[in-house]
């Protein structure tokens, strides 16, 4: 029994990394005004960039960075329309989704059903993973939990406790206001918007060189638009949003879980569309008040206008 | 030194629209062939392939015309909903739960009823399976402030399972062998088609129908006042008295249903059954977002923009099969577009004026 609960939590914590590291790339990102939609489509480039360096050099950190430097570079053009074109940001992340899921299945066409010989394996902390069941659960694991976790704390005090994270936070909140302070709002913008993009190509990193090791077209299914959800339900808080991803990665792991009690499959494939829904509703019946989003999220700043 | 000021432009003309609209498909399929050449495609060939597969040959026309159809319905639908900006991205769920809704009255009373009254049914069943679907995103948005944006996406993942679900389970056909999908829906209760084509002409005039009435609705209607304000102003509609709610669930049943009837027209005048729901779509939810955008959220000019991108996808499979491009071209050659029309609006708005000083 014990065996199951920590294979369970343990695959859970798995499923809700590519979550995590993607909710605080959109934290980070809409803290500073900016909603981006385009988080799915960066995801899948960073699956296919890591997936194609680490196939073709044999070196996952190689194909890691790679895809870390793709998802920076594939932002931009979420980053330039919204920001110095003022566009729409909806229909802008839009595009960015249609882009990086078309270019990452054009790119990766060639490589459907490689397996990868080598990946990111787990590794082991020293004297913590010993520790009885959680040692398994929390210290026994892929080096991107450890980042994940590392990047979301560090995301916080980053936000709470520096003066770019400072600026970054009244850039969404007030940014005629920020303006004033001598701060460049396109510039912190921009700035947040690359940042959001290399956590998304993390995410696509993990899927693709650790969580499966293969590339397939579609393999992101939709986590990118449950990070967008998961940024609502953590307010915008990268502390809360660890253990929202994780709870995440639980509904994934229960579809697994549940799989043998003869529940049609696709039944239990809704699960985490439908928790997301759930979710979003009791945060709206609960919090409504407290919501906490940035106040000028989806608004184009023009300079001098009031 | 050169200095670029920006500054807003005062009156917009429709020439001045309609010229920045065509500039900036043509600055997008610039930046097309620089991808195509990245990707080792020779942009001329493949362009000229995109082009020449839809538009050039009797057979590309009548396909293209197909799949315009359904990109008309619901661009048509999703112009109006964007009008009220309301960011419905659910047209894929909302057209599988439509065709599902179809196919079950076809496959219901298809042998018992005569065409002329079955296929009304049908398309009716279609239009409120559709509708359905779009008005859970509008409850949940307008008495409960969920992002519409995330709720319609997530319902797309949740009808495509429960398609998936009933094809392989209750809903799978005796004479497929095991195979998924429906038993194919009864004479009667298919559409008619073009001779030739795969045009079913039932849903092409609907289509077209939609795109005119929907136009008169949002320029010349009370209602269509009340949903431009609300897009526009929601301040100002609030103080006005408009419902909100009321207008959201119109809008958004008109916008369902819209996807919900070409869901129908999929089933009943192409694939004869319900199958795999990749296979019924398509991404026609997804594409038709650039149909209602090129549009300049016109329902009018769908039917246009609704031909020029089923021209795309026809001519995307045509370059999948000679230049061995995979699927997925299309959806490089949608997204640039679809940035370069935004950025066309840019410059719609503001004009660029540079000085020597």
């Amino acid at each position: 029994m014990e065996a199951i609960i920590i294979s369970v939590l343990k695959q859970a914590m798995i499923a809700g990394t590519p979550l995590l590291l993607g909710t605080v790339g959109e934290i980070i990102c809409e803290r500073s005004g900016i909603l981006n939609l385009g988080v799915e489509g960066v995801m899948s480039v960073g699956a296919v960039v890591a997936f194609i360096v680490t196939y073709t050099t044999g070196h996952p950190w190689l194909g890691f960075i790679a895809a870390v430097a793709a998802g920076m570079a594939i932002s931009l053009i979420h980053a330039f329309a919204s920001i110095t074109l003022q566009a729409n940001q909806v229909v802008s992340g839009l595009a960015l989704t249609m882009i990086g899921l078309g270019f990452s299945g054009m790119l990766g066409k060639p490589y459907v059903g490689k397996p990868l010989t080598i990946k990111i394996n787990s590794f082991a902390i020293p004297y913590l993973s010993d520790i009885p069941v959680a040692g398994q659960v929390l210290f026994n694991q892929t080096p991107f939990f450890y980042m994940s976790v590392i990047l979301a704390l560090a995301a916080w005090f980053f936000l709470e406790r520096t003066r770019p994270g400072i600026q970054v936070r009244s850039t969404g909140e007030n940014p005629q206001a920020t303006e004033t302070q001598g701060v460049n709002v396109s510039l912190i913008r921009y700035m947040s918007v690359i940042a959001g993009g290399a956590f998304s190509a993390m995410a696509g990193a993990h899927l693709s060189t650790s969580y499966s090791s293969s590339w397939i077209e579609g393999m992101t299914a939709g986590r990118g638009w449950i990070v967008i959800a998961l940024t609502i339900f953590s307010l915008w808080n990268p502390v809360r949003a660890i253990w929202v991803s994780f709870l995440f990665g639980g509904i994934f792991v229960l579809q697994y879980l549940l799989q043998p009690l003869g529940i049609s499959p696709n039944f239990l494939a809704m699960l985490p569309y439908v928790a997301t829904l759930v979710i979003l509703l009791v945060i709206s019946l609960k919090d409504s008040k407290r919501l906490n989003a940035p106040a000028m999220l989806g608004e184009p700043y023009k300079r001098g206008e009031r | 030194m050169f200095k670029i000021r920006i500054t807003g432009r005062k009156t917009i003309t429709p020439l001045r629209s309609f010229m920045t609209n065509v500039s900036a498909l043509a600055a997008g399929l610039v930046a097309v062939s620089i991808i195509f050449l990245f990707c080792g495609a020779n942009p001329f060939f493949a362009i000229g392939k995109i082009f020449s597969g839809s538009f050039g040959s009797i057979y590309g026309i009548k396909e293209t015309i197909t799949k315009a159809i359904p990109l008309i319905l619901i661009g048509s639908g999703l112009a109006l909903a964007f009008r009220a900006k309301f960011w419905n991205i659910g047209a894929e769920g909302q057209l599988l739960l439509g065709a599902a809704f179809g196919t079950w009255t076809g496959l219901a009373w298809g042998s018992v009823l005569p065409s002329y009254i079955i296929i009304p049914l049908m398309f009716t069943a279609g239009f409120v399976g559709g509708a359905l679907c779009g008005l859970i995103p509008a409850v949940l948005k307008v008495k409960f402030s969920i992002n519409e944006v995330i709720s319609t996406l997530m319902l797309n993942y949740i009808c495509a399972e429960f398609i998936t679900m009933l094809i392989v389970g209750p809903w799978k056909g005796k004479a497929r062998f095991g195979f998924p999908g429906t038993d194919n829906l009864p004479a009667s209760a298919l559409l008619g088609v073009i001779p030739g084509s795969r045009i079913h002409y039932a849903t092409l005039i609907i289509a077209l129908l939609s795109a005119v009435v929907l136009c008169v609705i949002v320029y010349k209607t009370r209602f269509g006042y009340n949903v431009r304000v609300i897009g526009e102003n929601p301040d100002a509609g609030r103080y006005a008295g408009i419902d909100f709610f009321k207008t959201s669930l119109i809008v958004m049943a008109v916008s369902g249903g819209a996807a919900g009837i070409a869901g129908v027209g999929e089933v009943a005048g192409i694939h004869h059954y319900l199958g795999y729901p990749d296979a019924i779509s398509s991404g026609y939810g997804f594409t038709a977002i650039i149909v209602a955008w090129l549009a300049k959220l016109n329902p009018l000019y769908t039917i246009f923009s609704g031909i020029f991108f089923a021209g795309i996808m026809v001519g995307g499979d045509a370059i999948q099969i000679s230049l061995g491009l995979p699927a997925a071209t299309v959806d490089i050659v949608n997204g640039t577009l679809l940035v370069f029309l935004i950025m066309g609006d840019f410059f719609l708005k503001n004009k660029a004026v540079i000085r020597n000083r």
